[in-house]
């Protein structure tokens, strides 16, 4: 099995259908650095995608490329069969694409409500903000998702756990209407329980039909959220393996290039 | 695959709750909010018992209505550079800025002859101005708020100096200009004008920062720059009215400064902008950024211009007043620093 043949038959989401976001040709230079180079990617309704890969694979790279931060050099972007144009993080947000970031991208002296709906503010007739409307809809968000954990709206995130902290982002993000939701090793910083939090907080969200994208390097997660899981690797996708039909031991081979016994038998 | 764990809970639970917490929540925030503020208010309070036991001339009408009328000026500035010091940047030229605004105001009023109105809103443009300048200079060239507004602060005071010749201009012959700071608006209560706009702007200010999307977006800027620009937040174009805000009030300091003054004087104007910057320190604003109140700064401004007035009445000499001002600002930098650990 070579790793053309890996990605060409790619896998699709449990109920068929059309990807959401269809990335083709992808590639990206910085300088000299080749960060991506010649990738496709798709996302489909109702799945969990882990994207994979060692440090300077271009993980990050290719979710902002997503999200609007860095455009991409060359390469086409599909968004629900339609080809669309990603010139800034306004553009991707309003085609419905939520990223969550690595540093989490709170502002710290804010409130949850705050942060929440932070550039989308809502605003009563004098074009005052609409503090309580916000404040309701936040708590329908928070309770739609099933966090149990925050119990006032008005404090400050910077006196909120990481789990907290992260359950906010993630509420942020999925509360315009996404369809595609980005994430950036969502449990980097997060302890066992509330890793486990933000895991289930991310299975919702494949209930309630997004896509969502998950870079982690933490295996573990993986392997308990993700439908596929696609490696990047020196900015080119190597491979794309369905998490039920595989393993970390496969998974990491991927990632660092080394060959496994079962594929030199094949 | 591991199965999906939680079953569907409904999400429907969500409104009663939404209600009984939206009230419970906002209230507690709110008292969070007015801590410091209580705290600045009490340090006031403080103040003024001591310099009333201190001297007996000290707690009068008259003396009060002095007070009042010294910190208007400083109070102003205050307020519009509230804004810029909470998005994280500083304002030095709010002193000169002010003076070229008054000199411009008296080249506009007392030179060209230009209606009362006309003049009055001339001298406040050209504060907005300044201020506009500086918010390009900071957000679009990106030079750091500390030279940007320091080369400013020299670029105004020697254009002062050019454009009045050095020498001040009278409002003598400019009817009804005075009565902008000195007159009162209310009849029959003894409170001049200057003290009316100070707490008329003080309200505009505060019911802008806390109500007004260019507040909440002036907070967001200063807690976590680059997490307000990836939620889509235009930072050039916001930093850019920040800046010219508080440039407008600098204006207004001008004319109110002006009209007090019956004159506009062009060397005056250094050092106001370091009492302004403390004023806005003392009433709990973060001169890193993210935090701060209008109200406090009100009440900043008033224990800066209570602090001076009390030494002159204790007969203090100016050069230790100074001396005093200037631990006063330190204390009120070191209680923020205490603060923040604490919450950490």
């Amino acid at each position: 099995m070579t790793t053309e043949n890996a990605v060409e038959p790619a896998p699709t989401s449990d109920d068929g259908g059309r990807p959401l976001l269809e990335l083709s040709g992808i590639s990206k230079a910085f300088g000299a650095v080749q960060a991506l180079a010649d990738v496709d990617f798709e996302v489909y309704p109702h799945e969990v995608l882990a994207l994979v890969g060692d440090n300077g694979a271009g993980k990050s790279t290719l979710v902002k490329t997503i999200a609007g931060i860095h455009t991409p050099d060359q390469g086409t972007v599909h968004f629900d069969g339609e080809q669309v144009h990603i010139r800034g993080p306004r553009d991707a947000v309003d085609l419905g694409i939520e990223t969550v970031y690595q540093d989490l991208a709170l502002c710290n002296n804010l409130d949850v409500v705050g942060n929440m709906f932070l550039g989308r503010e809502r605003l009563n007739a004098v074009r005052g903000m609409d503090e309580i409307s916000m404040e309701q809809r936040a708590w329908e968000v928070l309770r739609s998702l099933d966090v149990m954990t925050i119990s006032n709206v008005r404090l400050p995130v910077a006196s909120m756990s990481g789990g907290q902290r992260q359950s906010v982002a993630v509420a942020r993000a999925v509360m315009w209407d996404a369809k595609v939701v980005l994430l950036d090793e969502p449990t980097a910083a997060l302890g066992v329980a509330q890793t486990q939090q933000v895991l289930n907080l991310i299975r919702r969200l494949r209930e309630h039909g997004l896509g969502v994208v998950v870079i982690s390097h933490n295996l573990a997660d993986v392997f308990d959220v993700a439908d596929r899981i696609v490696v990047l690797r020196l900015g080119r996708r190597v491979s794309t393996l369905r998490a039920s039909e595989t393993d970390p031991d496969e998974v990491v081979a991927e990632i660092t290039g080394a060959r496994t016994e079962r594929e030199v038998g094949q | 695959m591991k199965p999906v764990e939680t079953a569907e809970r409904t999400p429907e639970a969500g409104p009663e709750a939404a209600n009984g917490g939206a009230t419970l929540g906002t209230s507690r925030g709110f008292l969070r909010k007015q801590l410091q503020q209580i705290l600045a208010f009490a340090s006031l309070i403080v103040l003024v018992g001591f310099f009333a036991l201190a001297n007996s001339n000290f707690l009068t009408w008259s003396n009060m209505m002095g007070i009042l009328v010294s910190t208007a000026v400083i109070g102003i500035l205050a307020l519009g550079t509230t804004y810029v010091i909470i998005t994280g940047g500083i304002e030095l030229s709010l002193g000169t800025g002010m003076t070229l605004s008054a000199v411009m105001t008296g080249v506009f009023l007392a030179n060209l002859g230009l209606p009362l109105v006309v003049g009055v809103l001339g001298g406040i443009m050209v504060g907005a101005f300044i201020g506009f300048v500086n918010g390009f200079n900071v957000a679009i060239l990106k030079i750091p708020p500390f030279i940007a507004t320091l080369a400013m602060m020299l670029i105004a005071e020697g254009l002062a100096l050019v454009i009045s010749g050095t020498a001040p201009i009278y409002f003598t012959d400019v009817p009804g200009f005075t009565s902008i700071s000195q007159g009162t608006l209310i009849p029959g209560v003894n409170v001049p004008n200057a003290v009316i706009i100070l707490i008329g702007l003080t309200a505009v200010g505060a019911i802008i920062l806390n109500k007004s999307v260019l507040g909440r977006y002036t907070f967001a800027i200063g807690s976590n720059e680059e997490a307000a620009r990836i939620s889509g937040i235009n930072i050039r174009k916001w930093k850019i009215l920040v800046y010219t805000l508080s440039g407008a009030f600098m204006g207004i300091a001008g004319v109110v400064l002006a009209a007090r003054l019956n004159s506009a004087q062009p060397s005056l104007g250094v050092g106001y902008e370091l009492q302004a910057i403390a004023a806005v320190v003392i009433g709990g604003t973060s001169l890193q950024g993210g935090k701060g109140s209008i109200v406090g700064t009100l009440i900043g401004a008033l224990i800066v211009g209570t602090v001076t007035n009390g030494l002159r009445i204790m007969s203090i000499p100016q050069e230790w007043q100074t001396v005093i001002i200037g631990l006063v600002i330190l204390v009120a930098v070191y209680t923020d620093i205490l603060r923040r650990r604490r919450q950490s």
